[in-house]
């Protein structure tokens, strides 16, 4: 197993947010996590990227390719996030955006061909200069996906990824990002309020109950 | 409001706030070329130039004011950023140091740092000092003391700026996505966060650079005498006796209004670099070199921002000390006797008027400025408010206020305090309509669109809707306005003729020599009122509505 989520409680103060959680994540498999609004579904995600906000504690325990996650830093996880919004930094090209998630090379030119193959690969080929602000909903969310992909993350954690899009896009968007993460072969946990989501996902299913 | 209306406010603030700057820059400007009718100078001439370039300290003015102000600016955003990261930007600490004039903290910064002052007091018995080191700690040739004193008076303020822009910030999010992709603290706020703050506190920190390199009540205080900083040597050829001086210190004025410009020029051609740079490692995908230890600087910008309230602590002490003597930490006998002197009695008045009625004639016209902006394009606020705000923020001083003076008295006003209160208004409303401007806009329109569909005309909305909901941020504001007029010292004297005593310009008067229970009676003054309407604004919102919850709790 992948992400091993074991007994996994959040509270603030007293308050629990919602009843422990145990939840096992295989490789190339994605998890949805559903549940009533104001729940802590975000927080969930938040604790096991490592962002958990200080007046939440959490207990039990998280473990990553057999890692305890609460010891390593957010930055150090290798656990890849992507929210409603597609968060494209506005103040560089869609190129490099996707340059910001590659990893670290050596070689410029094998840099930029690998960011014109993400490119191409999220139908944005010929798009590097672009300023992301001008890009349809839909291109965002892709580059997004790239971007995150790009940084070679060893689990992927999304926020209601498809819920800003509309029907159409939605059906399409799903099938690109699960045959991605199929084809990286990494674990997804996958937060949402639309059923037709945890059904494409066809991966475990945990309702959040409230305690 | 109407849009006759509407531009009829746009002109009055014009003529009142934006016509001394140029009428002021104008006369300076023809001076410094020779046209200088009163003194019979009548032809083209770059004499007053070449006169001012033949000043021996010239260039180690220059020089020195580049490097103070510079540094300054430099390390005031620094801490700023530091504080702000720390999540500062509410801090308790800031609102007092905002309100305290330059003047009073550079006065408590001087009796803190002497030799003779409370820190050496401190060190003595460690250090085995008998008496005082003879080290020169205040007004240091490098100027140390003046960038120290700067940054204390400077970080508040942009921390103030950077906070209101962060607001605008995606910070959160943006931390989250840059560490989810293997990025740490450091290189997410200088790849992601500042790229995209620094453009919303461009302004503010031309402002903080042009006040740095151009303010001289500080200067005066805790800068170097020898040479002084450039401002300081302007100041000194302006109020000289010698007459064939008055040219070339036009000239020197013309010189600060292009040094800043060009200040700002690099400021700017930094900027780009610096984005250049930023996005080019962006491109790279380095996550290395995150783990530089920090937390050393951590604690450094309340530091620095604790001494300014430290030092006026000192000058409260040394108001109503007896005996004190070197190196006892604490006086050994206390006596009001500094106080009961009473010649503060009159410039205390005299600057009591001057800020009131700067404030009756700030306030609304700011208020106003605002209501006609609101009927016009949104495009067109902008264009506007900049220049309005800007202005007066940006321009030296020592630039034009000469030339005003020689205006109102071409004028035939020969009045000594009117003139005054004019020119306290050019730096009162600016900060005024600043402090407005967020909460302005902030306001919940729906509120007003529901009036409007009671049937409430433009008027009826502005007194009955906006401004009780503005309360609060006007209390602000005219507390912001009221430490801005306190505090202005080159505009009492160079307006005033050298007729007007402010508390202002007596402390700074004595602060070369004088006795220190003296100065610190005028410091005090100069701390206590702004912190007194401080609280005052910060009291009346909270009496007017206490019983509107929804009114308490509105952060403005």
């Amino acid at each position: 197993m992948s992400i091993e989520i074991t007994d996994l409680s959040l509270s603030i103060g007293e308050r629990r947010l919602f009843q422990p959680l145990s939840l096992s994540v295989a490789r190339g498999e994605v998890a949805t996590i559903m549940g009533p609004s104001g729940i802590g579904k975000s927080t969930l995600l938040a604790a096991i990227a490592g962002h958990l906000d200080p007046s939440v504690t959490a207990t039990g325990h998280m473990t990553l390719e057999g890692q305890d996650l609460a010891s390593l830093a957010p930055e150090t996880r290798g656990v890849g996030m992507i929210f409603q919004d597609p968060c494209l930094f506005p103040h560089l090209s869609l190129g490099d955006n996707l340059a910001f998630g590659l990893r670290a090379s050596a070689d410029r030119t094998a840099r930029r061909a690998g960011i014109e193959a993400a490119l191409k690969t999220a139908g944005l080929a010929g798009l590097y200069e672009a300023d992301p602000d001008t890009l349809s909903g839909g291109q965002k969310s892709r580059a997004s996906l790239m971007r995150s992909l790009l940084a070679e993350p060893r689990a992927l954690l999304m926020d209601e990824p498809f819920s800003a899009l509309d029907m159409e896009l939605r059906d399409e968007m799903r099938r690109f990002v699960f045959a991605h993460i199929r084809a990286r072969n990494i674990p997804a946990i996958l937060v949402t309020h639309d059923p037709a989501d945890a059904e494409a996902a066809n991966g475990p299913c945990c309702q959040l109950q409230r305690d | 409001m109407g849009r006759g209306a509407s531009i009829g406010v746009f002109s009055a603030a014009a003529a009142l706030v934006l016509a001394p700057i140029v009428a002021g820059f104008a006369i300076g400007l023809a001076a410094s070329l020779g046209f200088f009718p009163a003194i019979g100078a009548d032809h083209l001439t770059f004499a007053p130039y070449h006169r001012l370039m033949a000043v021996p300290e010239f260039w180690g003015a220059l020089g020195l004011s580049l490097q103070t102000g510079g540094v300054a600016t430099a390390i005031s955003l620094l801490l700023a950023l530091i504080f702000v990261a720390q999540g500062g930007g509410e801090s308790r600490i800031l609102a007092p140091l905002l309100a305290i004039p330059h003047a009073a903290i550079a006065l408590g910064l001087a009796f803190l740092i002497a030799p003779s002052g409370w820190i050496m007091r401190a060190l003595a018995p460690l250090l085995g000092f008998e008496r005082p080191p003879d080290l020169a700690l205040v007004n240091d040739p490098a100027g140390f003391a003046l960038i120290l004193g700067l940054v204390i008076k400077e970080t508040p303020f942009l921390v103030i700026a950077i906070a209101s822009a962060m607001a605008q910030l995606p910070v959160t999010r943006t931390r989250q996505i840059g560490a989810s992709l293997g990025y740490g603290t450091l290189r997410i706020w200088a790849l992601l966060i500042l790229p995209r703050l620094y453009p919303l506190i461009r302004l503010p920190m031309m402002v903080v650079l042009a006040y740095g390199l151009s303010v001289v009540d500080m200067a005066l205080i805790l800068g170097p005498n020898a040479p002084p900083t450039f401002a300081v040597l302007v100041t000194r050829l302006f109020i000289a006796p010698d007459l064939t001086l008055l040219l070339p210190a036009f000239a020197g004025a013309m010189v600060q209004i292009a040094l800043i410009a060009l200040a700002c020029l690099s400021l700017w051609l930094c900027e780009r670099g610096m984005m250049r740079l930023a996005r080019a490692e962006a491109r790279m995908g380095r996550r290395r070199g995150t783990r530089i230890p920090l937390s050393w600087i951590t604690p450094l910008p309340r530091g620095i921002m604790g001494l300014g309230l430290l030092g006026i602590v000192g000058l409260l002490l040394w108001s109503i000390t007896w005996r004190w003597v070197w190196p006892v930490v604490f006086p050994q006998s206390l006596s009001l006797r500094a106080w009961q002197s009473g010649d503060w009695g009159a410039p205390l008045h005299t600057s009591l008027e001057i800020a009131v009625i700067s404030l009756t004639i700030a306030t609304p016209l700011a208020l106003l400025t605002l209501e006609a902006v609101d009927h016009l394009p949104n495009k067109l606020a902008k264009p506007i408010l900049l220049p309005l705000i800007y202005t007066p923020l940006l321009m030296p001083q020592i630039g034009f206020l000469y030339g005003v003076n020689i205006a109102a008295l071409k004028l035939g006003i020969t009045a000594a305090v009117a003139p005054v209160i004019w020119a306290h208004i050019l730096f009162v409303y600016p900060y005024i309509l600043l402090m407005l401007l967020d909460p302005w806009r902030a306001m919940d329109r729906r509120v007003l669109q529901a009036a409007a569909a009671l049937g409430a005309g433009p008027w009826r909305r502005f007194f009955a809707v906006k401004l009780p909901l503005m309360l609060r941020a006007i209390m602000v504001a005219i507390a912001v306005g009221f430490a801005v007029s306190i505090a202005q010292y080159l505009p009492t004297l160079f307006v005033g003729g050298g007729r007007v005593a402010t508390i202002t310009t007596e402390a700074v008067t004595l602060a070369s020599g004088g006795d220190r229970r003296i100065t610190g009676v005028y410091g005090s003054l100069q701390a206590a009122l702004p912190l007194l309407v401080y609280l005052l604004a910060f009291l009346t919102p909270r009496y007017v509505w206490r019983n509107r919850r929804a009114m308490q709790a509105r952060v403005t």
